[in-house]
C-alpha cells in the first residue's frame, strides 16, 4: 500500500526485566488521525519515544515510506520528519514564544546574528492559526492551555510528515481542544500523519479516522473509528467487559439530607465573588467551567489556602473560623491540587511519608515518629484504595499515574476528612484507575464524607456527580442536576452569561 | 489486575522516609565506609605513623568541629537551602567571644552571647530568604563578605591571643575525659542528637517534605517559610557553637579562620548523599563523608604531597561522588 507512510513491525523493548513491548506492530497512513489506545503502561509511550529516535528498540523494524529506518536520536528523527509533542510542556520560561517556537530553527542556524524581527513575524503567521498569542510575550505569563499551544506551534515549524501528539488535551479547555482538533484536521488534509494519544473517548471518536489499542505492552487490535464504539475500545483497553463505566448515582432526595458544608458569599477581590452553595450528605457535587473560571481559586478560598478570601463558611451547622489551611485540615476540610507531580506529591520520598503528610500528629507520640504506625497507616489504606506497590516504603515516583493519584487520595483520607475537594482527580490516570477511583469518591460519599469534584471533562462531572455548579468568571451561572446534567447545558453556562442571556431572551 | 500490598516492613525500615530509598541511602553510607577503611589499609601501609594513636587522635580533633557545621548545612540542603557564609560567620562567633573576653566578659557568657549573635545573623538571612524573596546563594554569599569584613574589622586583621582564658574553659577544646578528647564528645552527642531527630521527629519530617517539593508541602498545611527560615538560622546558630568551641581549642580567635570552609561543609554533605535540590541527605552520610574528605587530607600531608595538590584531589573526589551519584538517581528514575 502507498498511502502507507510509517510502519514498525515485531517491535521489543525490555527495561530490565520488565518486557515494555512485546512483537509490537503499528501502521500510520499519510494524512490520517491515528489515535493510540491503552491504559497507563500499555507501551504507548515507549512506542513513541522509539519512533521519535529518544529509546533504541531491542529488536524489530520501523519502516519510513516502504524503506528500514534507524532512528538513532530525537535529531534524526527530525530530519525524517517526525516530531512529536510531549504530554509534559518543555519551554524555556523566560524567553519569548516566537524564540520558544524556533528554537530549533535557531540552533541550526548558520547565521551569527539572530532576525528578531522576522523570527517573530513568522511565529505569529503559525499563531494565528492557532490561537490568540502574543508571540513576544514570556512564556512564564501564559497559561498551562496556552503553553501547550506553543509547544505544538514548535513542533509545526519542523515541516514534519509525522506529527505524534501526548494527551495534548490534557491541560486544554473544551474550546481550545475544539481549536485543536480543527487545526490537526487542517494538517491532515496536507497530508501530515498524526498519531495522536489521548484518554479521553470522546476525543478519539470525534476526531480520529482510526484507532490502535494497546495493552500490557502488546499491540491489541487496530479499527476504524467509523466502525466502532467506545465500549468496545474501553473492553479492548482493559481486556474485559466494563458494563458500568460509572458507579450508580446518589439514591435519596438530595434536598432533604443534612447540609455538610455550606458556602455563603465567599468572595476573593479580583478572582471570585459572592459564591454561596451547599453540600448535602450523599451528594457528590461538580464544579464545572472553562479553565480560567476560578474553580480551583473558589475551592482554595473555601480551604482557606487563599487566606484573603472573605465570606461564610459552615460545616456541618458550625461556622469555620480557620485563618490558614492548616486549621481547615483539622476542621476537616482537605484540598488534593490538579498538578499531582508539582504541588501535591513528594516524589522522591516514600509511599508511606506522602500519606502521613497532612497530620504527622496521627503516626507520632510526643513529636516522635512511629515508623510502624506510619507504615501500617498507608497499607491499610492502600488496601482500601487497591493501591498496586511493592511496599509502602517505595519512592512515590516509581509508582504508575493512576497509583500515584491513589496515593494523594491516600493522603487526603488519612485525616479522616469532612469534605474533600478533588480538583481534576483523574488527569494523566488510565482507565482502570480512573473507573477506580470514581468508585471510591462515591463510597466515600455513602459513607458521609462531603465531595466537591472540579474537571474539565464534561463526561467525567456528568457521570460522577449528582449536581454540577458551573462557574463562569469566578460567579456561580447556574446549577445542572439529573437529566439537565449534559454536555451542551454544562457548556452553555460556562461560556454565556445566564443573567444577560435571559434578559435578552425576555427582550421582545 | 493484581492487588498486592506487602505488610509494613516496619522493623526493617526505621528511617524517616521509609525503606525504599533509606535502602539506597544504606547503599551509599556501607559504600562510604568501605571507602574510608580501604583508605585506612592503604595508608597503614604506606606510612607507619598513620595509624597511630596521636594521628588518629589528630585527625578526628580535626573533623570534629566542624563536623558539628556540616551538620547544620545537611539540615539546610535538605530543606532546600544553601549557605557560604559558615567559614566567616564561625570565625565571627570566636572573634565576638574574643573581645568581649577581652573586654573582661568572663568566657561563659562571652560565648553564648557569641553564639546569639550568630543565630541572629541566621536569622536576617532567613528573613531576607523568605521574606523579602531572595536566594540563599546571594544572601549568603553576602553575609560571608559582611561577616568576613566584621572579623577583620573588629580585630584590625590580627588574631587576638587569649591567654588568660581559664583553664575550665580551654577544657572544652583541648582536655579529654579518659583518653577521649571533649571536642569528640561533643561532636558525637550533637551528632546523634541531629541525626535521631531528623529520622524520627515530625518537626525535621518537614523540613524534607519543604525540601522535596515545597509547593506540595504548603499544601499539606505545612508553614514551608517557617521551616526554611529555622534551618537557615539553626545552621548559623550551629556555626556560632563550633566557632566558640574553635576558641577554646586554639586559645585566641583568628579573622581569617575559615576562609573555604563552606566548600568543605558542602562536598562534605554531597558525598554523603545530601541534594543540592533539597529533600534528601542524612546525618550519617554527611560525617561518612566529612571523615573521607579528613582521611584524604591527613593521608596527603603524611605523604608529604604538596597542599595545593590537597585541594585538586578534595576537588575531584567531589566531582566523583557527584557524578556516581548523579548516576545512580538516573537509574533510580
Amino acid at each position: 500500500m502507498s498511502d502507507v507512510i510509517l510502519q514498525v513491525s515485531h517491535l521489543s523493548k525490555a527495561f530490565g526485566a520488565i518486557q515494555a513491548l512485546r512483537d509490537v506492530q503499528f501502521e500510520l497512513r499519510r494524512g490520517e488521525i491515528h489515535a493510540l489506545a491503552g491504559e497507563n503502561g500499555a507501551g504507548k509511550s515507549t512506542l513513541m519515544n522509539i519512533i521519535d529516535g529518544i529509546l533504541q528498540p531491542d529488536s524489530g523494524e520501523i519502516s519510513l515510506d516502504g524503506r528500514p529506518v534507524r532512528i538513532s536520536s530525537p535529531a534524526a528523527a527530525q530530519r525524517l520528519g517526525i516530531g512529536l509533542v510531549h504530554q509534559e510542556i518543555a519551554l524555556c520560561p523566560d524567553i519569548t514564544v516566537a524564540e520558544n517556537i524556533f528554537m530549533a530553527a535557531t540552533n541550526a542556524s548558520r547565521s551569527l546574528l539572530v532576525d528578531y524581527a522576522g523570527l517573530h513575524r513568522r511565529a505569529a503567521d503559525i499563531l494565528s492559526g492557532l490561537g490568540d498569542i502574543d508571540p513576544s510575550s514570556l512564556v512564564r505569563s501564559l497559561s498551562i492551555s496556552q503553553q501547550q499551544l506553543v509547544e505544538i506551534a514548535k513542533a509545526l515549524t519542523l515541516d514534519c510528515r509525522v506529527l505524534i501528539l501526548d494527551e495534548p488535551t490534557a491541560a486544554l479547555t473544551e474550546k481550545e481542544a475544539t481549536v485543536l482538533s480543527a487545526i490537526m484536521h487542517r494538517l491532515a488534509e496536507q497530508g501530515i500523519a498524526i498519531i495522536y494519544i489521548s484518554h479521553r473517548m470522546a476525543e478519539i471518536f470525534g476526531h480520529c479516522d482510526r484507532v490502535s489499542v494497546f495493552r500490557d505492552g502488546q499491540y491489541v487490535v487496530t479499527h476504524n473509528v467509523a466502525e466502532t464504539t467506545p465500549t468496545d475500545i474501553v473492553n479492548a483497553m482493559v481486556g474485559r467487559v466494563v458494563d458500568n463505566r460509572y458507579p450508580a448515582k446518589f439514591q435519596g432526595d438530595s434536598t432533604a439530607a443534612p447540609a455538610i458544608l455550606e458556602v455563603e458569599n465567599l468572595s476573593s477581590p479580583g478572582l471570585f465573588s459572592e459564591v454561596s452553595f451547599t453540600l448535602r450528605r450523599g451528594e457528590i457535587l461538580g464544579l464545572g467551567g472553562l479553565i480560567g473560571a476560578c474553580r480551583s481559586e473558589i475551592v482554595k478560598g473555601i480551604c482557606r489556602i487563599d487566606e484573603t478570601a472573605t465570606g461564610t463558611v459552615r460545616l456541618q451547622g458550625e461556622t469555620l473560623t480557620a485563618k490558614r489551611y492548616q486549621q481547615s485540615i483539622r476542621e476537616g476540610l482537605v484540598y488534593l491540587s490538579e498538578d499531582r507531580k508539582g504541588d501535591g506529591l513528594f516524589l522522591d520520598m516514600s509511599i508511606a511519608a506522602n500519606v502521613s503528610a497532612l497530620r504527622l500528629g496521627l503516626v507520632s507520640k510526643g513529636g516522635i515518629i512511629d515508623q510502624r504506625r506510619e507504615n501500617l497507616q498507608a497499607s491499610d489504606l492502600g488496601r482500601r484504595l487497591n493501591l498496586k506497590c511493592g511496599h509502602v516504603g517505595q519512592p512515590v515516583s516509581a509508582l504508575s499515574g493512576g497509583n500515584q493519584q491513589k496515593v494523594a487520595i491516600a493522603k487526603m483520607l488519612s485525616v479522616n476528612p469532612k469534605v474533600i475537594f478533588l480538583d481534576e482527580p483523574t488527569r494523566g490516570v488510565d482507565v482502570g484507575a480512573k473507573l477506580e477511583i470514581h468508585r471510591i469518591l462515591r463510597d466515600l460519599a455513602n459513607a458521609g464524607v462531603g465531595i466537591v469534584v472540579i474537571s474539565s471533562e464534561l463526561p467525567e462531572l456528568i457521570g460522577v456527580c449528582d449536581r454540577v455548579l458551573v462557574v463562569r468568571e469566578g460567579r456561580i451561572n447556574g446549577v445542572v442536576s439529573g437529566d439537565a446534567m449534559t454536555e451542551q447545558n454544562i457548556m452553555y453556562l460556562a461560556s454565556i452569561d445566564a443573567e444577560q442571556a435571559r434578559a435578552g431572551g425576555a427582550r421582545p | 489486575m493484581t492487588t498486592q500490598i506487602v505488610e509494613a516492613q516496619a522493623g526493617k525500615a526505621p528511617g524517616s522516609t521509609g525503606s525504599g530509598w533509606k535502602r539506597l541511602a544504606g547503599m551509599r553510607e556501607i559504600g562510604l565506609i568501605l571507602i574510608i577503611l580501604a583508605l585506612f589499609a592503604a595508608m597503614s601501609f604506606a606510612s607507619p605513623y598513620f595509624l597511630t594513636w596521636e594521628n588518629m587522635r589528630a585527625m578526628a580533633m580535626a573533623f570534629a568541629v566542624e563536623g558539628i557545621v556540616v551538620v547544620g548545612m545537611t539540615i539546610l540542603l535538605i530543606s532546600g537551602g544553601i549557605d557560604l557564609s559558615v567559614g566567616s560567620v564561625t570565625a565571627l562567633a570566636m572573634v565576638i567571644a574574643g573581645l568581649l573576653f577581652l573586654n573582661g566578659v568572663d568566657p561563659w557568657t562571652a560565648s553564648l552571647i557569641a553564639i546569639l549573635a550568630c543565630t541572629a545573623i541566621g536569622a536576617l538571612m532567613g528573613f531576607f530568604v523568605t521574606k523579602v524573596g531572595l536566594h540563599h546563594f546571594i544572601v549568603s554569599l553576602a553575609a560571608m563578605v559582611i561577616a568576613r569584613g566584621a572579623c577583620l574589622l573588629g580585630t584590625g586583621g590580627r588574631p587576638l591571643g587569649l591567654f588568660t582564658l581559664p583553664p575550665e574553659f580551654k577544657f572544652i577544646g583541648q582536655g579529654s575525659i579518659g583518653v577521649i578528647p571533649v571536642v569528640i564528645v561533643i561532636f558525637v552527642v550533637v551528632v546523634l542528637a541531629f541525626d535521631f531527630m531528623l529520622r524520627r521527629t515530625t518537626m525535621f519530617r518537614k523540613v524534607f517534605y519543604t525540601g522535596s517539593n515545597e509547593k506540595a508541602a504548603a499544601y499539606s498545611g505545612i508553614r514551608t517559610k517557617k521551616v526554611i527560615f529555622l534551618t537557615t538560622t539553626l545552621c548559623s546558630a550551629l556555626c556560632g557553637f563550633a566557632g566558640v568551641i574553635y576558641m577554646a581549642r586554639f586559645g585566641s580567635a583568628q579573622p581569617t579562620f575559615g576562609v573555604g570552609m563552606e566548600l568543605n561543609v558542602i562536598a562534605a554533605a554531597v558525598i554523603g548523599g545530601a541534594s543540592l535540590s533539597g529533600g534528601s541527605g542524612t546525618i550519617f552520610g554527611a560525617i561518612l563523608g566529612t571523615i573521607l574528605l579528613s582521611v584524604v587530607s591527613s593521608s596527603l600531608a603524611l605523604l608529604d604531597v604538596s597542599v595545593y595538590w590537597q585541594d585538586i584531589i578534595r576537588g575531584s573526589i567531589l566531582l566523583a561522588a557527584v557524578t556516581i551519584d548523579h548516576y545512580l538517581s538516573k537509574r533510580r528514575r
